[in-house]
């Protein structure tokens, strides 16, 4: 450069001598700490080496003073864990759902084993705890589509709502407006008179004109008062609980649309006692039934 | 000498880049139009408008004759075109970055299901491309043209050639982000487009290799200086790396999906391979050729050991290049693999601080201007940064702490507190000292505005590091927990349900540094607009004959 920033360097170190564009070099030392880490970090992956499994050679490679292995730790690590999950698991095998839920130690056990899978498995739909969601069954309450009792929920567990499992419980509710089986005025009705059966103020014209809509198509499953069928998977209407929301637009929308969700088959993806710890843990964090 | 500088500067370069240019607009034309792809078709016309643009532009500029270089003068216009790109690709990356942060902290807010190109998977990649690539190769080609010529006293070799790596280079990243967000992917991290783009890629890779080597070529300083040592094996290296992580045998040439030609576990080698030298050789090397410049000068300091920088230089090259197995400690990479990585990366600590100790200790006797000068601050912060980081990645790279540490946030903050806190800060620090230079101003429009931007950026790097830190070593604690009967104590979703705070504190974090970069474009627009200063300042004079 023609007029180069000067470097007011004032110091006893001498610089390179070389220039470029006003920047010059100090010739100072390598610092000595710095030196000495570096060459500890040497020092310390020298003997890594010499410990651990390190340089590859043609048909293998140095396989280190301690006999070190990942895979090894890795097979001794499951046997450890298996063995001490092993003897409660085997108690779960040979024991009925009533026999788990009456026998305490076993009980905790279950109930271990349950919230561990159900947190990996279950609450990605169901939720965190079980609290469900929209179209997704809570299952902390008292209200169960297709039964409450222990082994109503293994069975549900096992083979799974719709799911395609030969042993799965299956049902259909009729997408009443969608496929024109009722005209949009009598599915307005009918929403009236799902109002009413649950209890609260509805349009009376609508619901005396929905009555006999409801007898002729509804009754078959949610039964003449609205309380729904269990073995059918068809939802009481009387109590306040809704899988797919409670508002008029909501409850029209399903009978507009008849959804109904899958649940997977479990069996086969999990273990038999697994599943049976799932179904009492599954129990015991609901309310009746 | 000088007759041939001024022999390729004159319109015959400019002309065969027309020619080139039409074929281009012609070739892709044809294959945008024979493909039956429509990924393809789309990238396809993304280059023919770009090609066809290019000749247009060169047609009227041949025509009326510009393109008349002066080879007494550096080559500017490219660079000030560069620091102008790097300004602007900043705001895109972290823009990009502070929406994919505000999707991990409400993810159902900001989620388009309508929208698939808006989505958390799509926007990442655009993310880290957009920062690594976008801004900061744009810094460090910008960069680099400009310190070579002044380091060697030698106009930019190659003529047009200059502007063709911008171009070719601004063209590469539209066609990666175009890609990213139509779902065009190999599905490599860093190096996610497809084959075309990567050939495209290396042909201006190459080009950019050669204008360096011949500017080094033709200098008129006897020695070369460390700066153009980093900024050559950074270009060297990326190209080795970038060609072979992206060795894919196409499905159709005139189709977007390629397969790599390695598999399994060697495949997941190659990338991490190229992975981590793309931090070591991009991120690293190139920016320390940064620092090697901008601070003495900024300083007016020497450097301070012409040694250690030849010691830190070869080592770090050395041992850079082994490191990449940590990323995949306890995989089914063999375990003598994963030591490798290891003990490699433990011997990179000090190779590393040899820079850091080479930037610091060039402000001795020049610590005051640490408080009067913003400018300087914020390199010598960037440099601490960088100390920091390349403290805690050996210490990650330890398999007991990597145990921990992998799959986590830590990662996610220990990446930021090198690419905020280093990276971006270097980056800045340089745009600061080049602007007022290229555009022959003799100051900033506002040291105000940069004191603002240091310190919101500083505080918001702080907060998102410090949120990283607290929801990755927590995460990680809570995978590994078990209860006593011998299960995990802790469902996944738990586990992300738990860092939600974290991910609050970390977008705001990077809402502040986007700030911090909004106020920095700010200020350089109002420094370009500065009228001309009486005395221009000698920063980008002509070039002299030889020193005296």
């Amino acid at each position: 450069m023609s007029a180069p920033e000067t470097q007011d360097d004032q110091g006893p170190v001498a610089t390179t001598g070389h220039e470029w564009d006003g920047i010059r070099e100090l010739d100072n030392p390598l610092p000595r700490w710095w030196l000495w880490i570096f060459y500890a970090s040497v020092v310390v992956a020298i003997g890594y080496w010499i410990l651990m499994p390190a340089w590859p050679g043609l048909t293998g490679y140095t396989p280190g003073m301690l006999g070190k292995s990942d895979r090894a730790e890795l097979v001794g690590q499951l046997a450890k864990l298996k063995a001490l999950r092993g003897e409660q698991n085997a108690r779960l095998t040979d024991a009925s759902l009533q026999e788990i839920e009456s026998d305490p130690e076993l009980q905790a056990h279950a109930l271990a084993v349950g919230q561990s899978v159900f947190g990996d498995n279950c609450a990605t739909c169901h939720g965190v705890g079980g609290v469900g969601g929209k179209g997704y069954a809570n299952l902390r309450d008292d209200v169960w589509l297709w039964g409450g009792t222990l082994e109503d929920i293994h069975r549900t567990l096992q083979y799974g709502i719709r799911s395609g499992h030969p042993q799965a419980r299956f049902s259909q509710m009729p997408a009443f407006g969608r496929d024109q089986l009722l005209t949009p005025a009598q599915v307005g009705d009918l929403t009236e008179y799902v109002v009413a059966l649950s209890g609260r103020p509805a349009n009376t014209a609508a619901v005396q004109r929905a009555a006999p809509v409801y007898a002729a198509n509804c009754v078959a499953c949610h039964g003449p008062a609205g309380l729904g069928d269990p073995l059918q998977g068809a939802p009481n209407l009387t109590d306040r609980e809704w899988l797919y929301g409670s508002t008029r637009s909501d409850i029209k929308a399903q009978i507009h649309n008849g959804r109904g969700g899958v649940m997977p088959a479990w069996s086969g993806r999990l273990d038999p006692e697994t599943v049976k710890a799932l179904a009492v843990y599954v129990h015991a964090n609901a309310a009746g039934q | 000498m000088t007759d041939t500088t001024a022999q390729q500067d004159s319109p015959p370069g400019a002309v065969a880049l027309l020619i080139l240019s039409a074929v281009g607009a012609f070739l892709a034309l044809m294959a945008t139009g024979l493909s039956p792809d429509p990924l393809f078709r789309l990238e396809g016309w993304v280059f023919t408008f770009a090609a066809l643009a290019s000749a247009a532009a060169l047609t009227v500029g041949v025509a009326n004759g510009r393109y008349q270089a002066d080879p007494g003068r550096y080559e500017d216009g490219v660079i000030r075109a560069g620091a102008i790109a790097t300004v602007f690709w900043a705001i895109v990356g972290m823009l990009v970055g502070v929406v994919i942060a505000l999707q991990l902290a409400w993810p159902r807010i900001f989620y388009f299901p309508e929208a698939g190109w808006l989505n958390f998977g799509r926007l990442r990649p655009l993310h880290t491309s957009g920062v690594i690539f976008a801004f900061g190769g744009n810094a460090l080609i910008a960069t680099s043209f400009y310190v070579v010529q002044r380091t060697c006293r030698a106009r930019l070799a190659g003529g047009m050639a200059g502007w063709f790596v911008f171009w070719g280079y601004q063209l590469f990243i539209v066609m990666a982000a175009v890609g990213y967000l139509a779902g065009i992917t190999e599905g490599r991290e860093y190096a996610e487009p497809e084959w075309f783009v990567d050939l495209w890629l290396t042909i201006v890779w190459v080009v950019y290799l050669l204008v360096f080597l011949g500017t080094l070529w033709k200098r008129k300083e006897p020695h070369i200086y460390v700066a153009n040592w980093f900024y050559l094996a950074f270009i060297v290296t990326v190209a080795l790396l970038h060609i072979v992580n992206n060795l894919s045998l196409p499905v159709s040439l005139l189709g977007a999906k390629s397969y790599s030609l390695f598999a399994g576990v060697q495949d997941a080698l190659t990338q991490w391979w190229y992975g981590h030298n793309a931090v070591g050789f991009f991120l690293t090397a190139g920016f320390l050729a940064i620092m090697y410049y901008f601070v003495p000068k900024r300083a007016k300091k020497p450097v301070y050991s012409y040694r250690l920088s030849i010691v830190h230089f070869w080592s770090l090259i050395f041992i850079y290049i082994w490191a990449g197995p940590h990323h995949l400690h306890y995989t089914a990479l063999p375990q003598w693999a994963q030591t490798l990585g290891m003990t490699f990366s433990i011997m990179l600590w000090m190779p590393s601080w040899g820079g850091m100790i080479n930037g610091l200790m060039t402000l001795s006797g020049a610590w005051d201007k640490l408080r009067t000068d913003p400018v300087l601050r914020m390199m010598a912060v960037a440099v601490g940064f960088y100390g920091m980081s390349t403290f805690e990645g050996p210490l990650m790279s330890i398999r007991a702490v990597n145990a921990l540490s992998h799959y986590t946030d830590w990662t996610i903050g220990h990446v930021h507190s090198g690419a905020l806190g280093w990276v971006g800060f270097i980056s800045f620090g340089a745009i600061y000292c080049l602007v007022p230079w290229l555009w022959k101003k003799d100051r900033l429009y506002s040291n105000a505005l940069v004191e603002w931007h240091f310190w919101i950026a500083t505080l918001g790097l702080l907060l998102y590091i410090a949120a990283m830190w607290v929801s990755g070593i927590g995460e990680g604690l809570l995978w590994r927990e078990y209860t006593p009967q011998g299960f995990l104590a802790n469902s996944f979703v738990e586990t992300v349900s738990a860092k939600h705070i974290a991910n609050i504190i970390r977008a705001l974090g990077g809402l502040m540094y986007l700030s911090g970069a909004l106020i920095m474009a700010y200020n350089i627009y109002r420094t370009i607009r500065q009228p001309a200063p009486a005395v221009l300042p000698a920063a980008s004079g002509p070039i002299v004959a030889a020193a005296a």
